[in-house]
């Protein structure tokens, strides 16, 4: 068998915001054995019952057009774009991160915050709790300084992506 | 109108006002007041069917041989996860099916009630689309949106699960049969450029090949005539997928036979040689291709496809239209009369040898001995027999299956009723149960063989008690046919469970049941007990002893790329041990 190169992608799912409607999703990578790297969902548009689902996803050329495709056939999907294929779209991701430690090491995590402008939003004399917004590359960075600075827990929302330019997702 | 009435009367008001007039169905506790409402009506007939995958495939039968949604009615927890076979079934072959499933009252539900089971999360992953209705207000939409999204775009199964509190409650009725969808809104009609561009590949072939599927036959009888006339008008080859048989004629002399795994070797030659093919409502699916990385390597492909998702899935093609098969095929007809091409004669001229060589090969010819009946000559008989009289055919799966695929011959469409996609065994009985109902005049055989048929034989009883006179044509070889076949390709011939042990007498059964049983045993035995069958208007089980030791050729054998097929006078039981690769192996 020929392996084929993989792209990693982002794709925003709008969608009637319905019982079973993330169910129906999520089933649909699970059951056709695509990979899910990130997948955030909220309620957008309250009146018009709209969510919107971000999807970070890796495959082949082809398993992405059928990912759309596939996610697109599902009743209660609006419209899909794969905010990859547009190009120029903006990704932003939250984390909260823990980080324990006295002395030095607590000065130097505070100061490595401040450089990523990482905001303090819990402290004691043993430990931060920073909450960071940036790309996905930029977290990971961050947590990895934190590791031998006494990271002890974090949460991350996963992804949520928009196009550039005045015109909304069509 | 707007009128008051309960959840249950809503059901049936929305069922007449879907012109459904028939619906197979189960009762049980959840589904008590929906069956009251019934009873209270005479325009809707209930069929009682013995075990809810029956209803589910006598809906399929139903509804492929009428091309009208088909209706099912089963109760909570066993009801409805006795029907995610059919449910599945239908998925895989894209029929059009609404089953209406009785819940728990709403309060009770998260609380492991009593026949209580999570409908919708089990049927998600095996429906186009499912809901559970939670309150009466949104109903009478739901229903009618079930109704939609099951037959247009590309069709499948739709479950509306419906809790008791709701069919009891009072709420206000109205036909939503002509409100537009907010979201699915399938698109029809092909891009015109890209129908030109296609039909501009097609004029310029030199080794053309359509290649044909069930979609034409979803599409409607339409499309069907549509694609005899292109066909005939390019007088190009056509071969057809196992779903696809009847769209085109199999006496035309353009028709190479289905396609595929036990397909002909000169259907399959030319999929693999030709230079241009012309995908007609067919998906590519892997009994089709073979090893894909071999499949047809020099040729530019279109696609016409409802579903997007279809396109690309598998194969790489170079046109994709997505449309209605009626619709794309009518504007290529349009298209290819206004440009009055000038074809490359000497090229088709020199195809056309090419695929008479291959057709010489004779791929389906078989040893008919004296003293058995070997099932292919089983099925030709049955097929002389039946050829001019209003035949609709249905089967089991496995070999029996794929002989009546090769030698019983369909010149119309709705006429073939077969589990493609899903494989399910069992599904022909219940199936020509709900073909009879829809044609109760004509004569329906379901193609059967002795292990299959067992699995769903209780909807014998059905059929005696509404009189359909449904004719079971078992081709009993007392083994799990194709299991066995496998078994002595890939696994050193060692038949593991595969012999039918402890088989009932099927002449007895039936008269025990109230049918008319029927057995032959010898070739000569064959045609009277055949026609003898016909003659009877009552169920029949047909005991037709076959060979034994049959098996179907000719075989693209797995992991295979599909010019590699195996002839039946090629093998011997050297080549069976080697025929297939330990790759192919892993493969089903």
């Amino acid at each position: 068998m020929k392996t084929e190169i993989t792209e990693q992608h982002t794709m925003s799912v709008l969608v009637d915001n319905e019982p079973g409607v993330l169910a129906r999703v999520i089933g649909l990578f699970s059951g056709r054995g695509y990979n899910i790297d990130s997948l955030t969902v909220s309620e957008t548009e309250h009146e018009k019952h709209l969510s919107r689902i971000t999807i970070v996803t890796t495959g082949t050329p082809m398993v992405l057009e059928q990912i759309k495709n596939q996610l697109e056939r599902l009743v209660p999907v609006h419209n899909v774009i794969d905010l990859t294929v547009k190009g120029r779209s903006l990704e932003r991701e939250l984390a909260l991160i823990k980080v324990a430690g006295k002395g030095e090491k607590r000065v130097e995590a505070l100061r490595l915050a401040e450089a990523f402008r990482a905001r303090v939003i819990d402290a004691s004399t043993e430990h931060f709790v920073f909450e960071l917004t940036g790309r996905t590359s930029k977290l990971d960075q961050f947590l990895a300084l934190m590791i031998p600075l006494g990271l002890v827990e974090t949460s991350r929302t996963g992804v949520g992506a928009i196009g550039r330019g005045p015109e909304p997702m069509e | 109108m707007a009128r008051k009435m309960t959840g249950a009367e809503m059901v049936m008001q929305t069922l007449v006002d879907q012109g459904i007039e028939h619906v197979f169905g189960y009762p049980g506790g959840a589904v008590l007041p929906i069956y009251d409402a019934l009873f209270k009506r005479n325009d809707v007939q209930h069929l009682l069917v013995r075990h809810e995958q029956g209803a589910v495939h006598a809906a399929e039968g139903y509804a492929r041989s009428t091309g009208k949604v088909g209706v099912v009615l089963v109760t909570s927890g066993p009801g409805a996860t006795n029907a995610v076979t059919g449910l599945t079934d239908a998925l895989m072959d894209s029929i059009p099916i609404v089953c209406l499933t009785g819940q728990v009252p709403t309060h009770l539900i998260g609380n492991d009630a009593f026949q209580e089971c999570d409908t919708v999360g089990i049927t998600r992953p095996c429906t186009k689309h499912n809901y559970l209705v939670k309150s009466i207000e949104d109903l009478p939409r739901v229903l009618h949106e079930a109704f939609y999204v099951a037959s247009s775009g590309r069709p499948g199964p739709v479950v509306v699960d419906i809790p008791k509190d709701i069919q009891f409650a009072e709420g206000t009725y109205e036909n939503h049969s002509n409100v537009p969808h907010k979201t699915y809104k399938p698109r029809a009609k092909g891009d015109k450029q890209a129908i030109r561009e296609a039909v501009e590949l097609m004029i310029n072939a030199k080794k053309p090949m359509f290649y044909t599927g069930g979609g034409v036959i979803n599409s409607g009888p339409v499309a069907s005539k549509l694609l005899r006339t292109l066909v005939k008008m390019t007088g190009y080859p056509i071969t057809q997928t196992l779903m696809g048989l009847g769209a085109f004629p199999s006496s035309s002399d353009q028709f190479l036979g289905m396609l595929g795994m036990h397909g002909t070797y000169e259907a399959n030659m030319a999929m693999h040689d030709c230079d241009v093919m012309i995908c007609v409502g067919a998906r590519f699916d892997d009994r089709i291709t073979g090893r894909v990385d071999a499949f047809s390597p020099n040729s530019k492909k279109i696609h016409i496809d409802i579903d997007p998702s279809s396109v690309n899935k598998n194969i790489a093609v170079d046109i994709p239209i997505i449309g209605d098969v009626a619709f794309v095929l009518e504007e290529m007809v349009k298209v290819w009369r206004a440009r009055n091409p000038e074809l490359d004669k000497k090229a088709h001229k020199q195809w056309w040898k090419q695929i008479e060589k291959w057709r010489a090969r004779n791929c389906l010819k078989y040893d008919q001995p004296k003293d058995s009946i070997m099932p292919q000559y089983a099925i030709e008989r049955l097929y002389a027999l039946t050829k001019d009289r209003d035949t609709y055919i249905t089967t089991e799966v496995g070999q029996h299956q794929m002989w009546a695929a090769q030698f019983y011959g369909f010149e119309e469409p709705n006429r073939w009723m077969t589990s493609g996609g899903l494989g399910t065994m069992g599904y022909g009985l219940p199936a020509a149960v709900g073909v009879q109902v829809a044609h109760p005049d004509s004569l329906v055989i379901d193609i059967a063989g002795e292990a299959s048929v067992l699995m769903t034989m209780q909807e014998m009883s059905t059929a005696v008690q509404y009189n359909l006179p449904i004719k079971i044509f078992i081709l009993n070889n007392e083994y799990l046919g194709m299991v066995r076949q496998w078994q002595e390709l890939s696994h050193g011939g060692r038949y593991s469970q595969s012999y039918s042990e402890a088989l009932p007498d099927f002449v007895k059964l039936a008269e025990a049941y109230g049918g008319v049983g029927i057995r032959a045993e010898k070739p000569d035995e064959l045609d009277d007990a055949i026609k003898e069958m016909i003659s009877v208007d009552r169920p029949v089980l047909f005991d037709c002893r076959v060979n034994k030791v049959a098996n179907c050729f000719p075989m693209i054998p797995s992991g295979e790329a599909h010019n590699k097929m195996l002839l039946a006078d090629e093998v011997d039981e050297e080549n069976i041990e080697n025929a297939i690769s330990d790759e192919g192996k892993v493969l089903v």
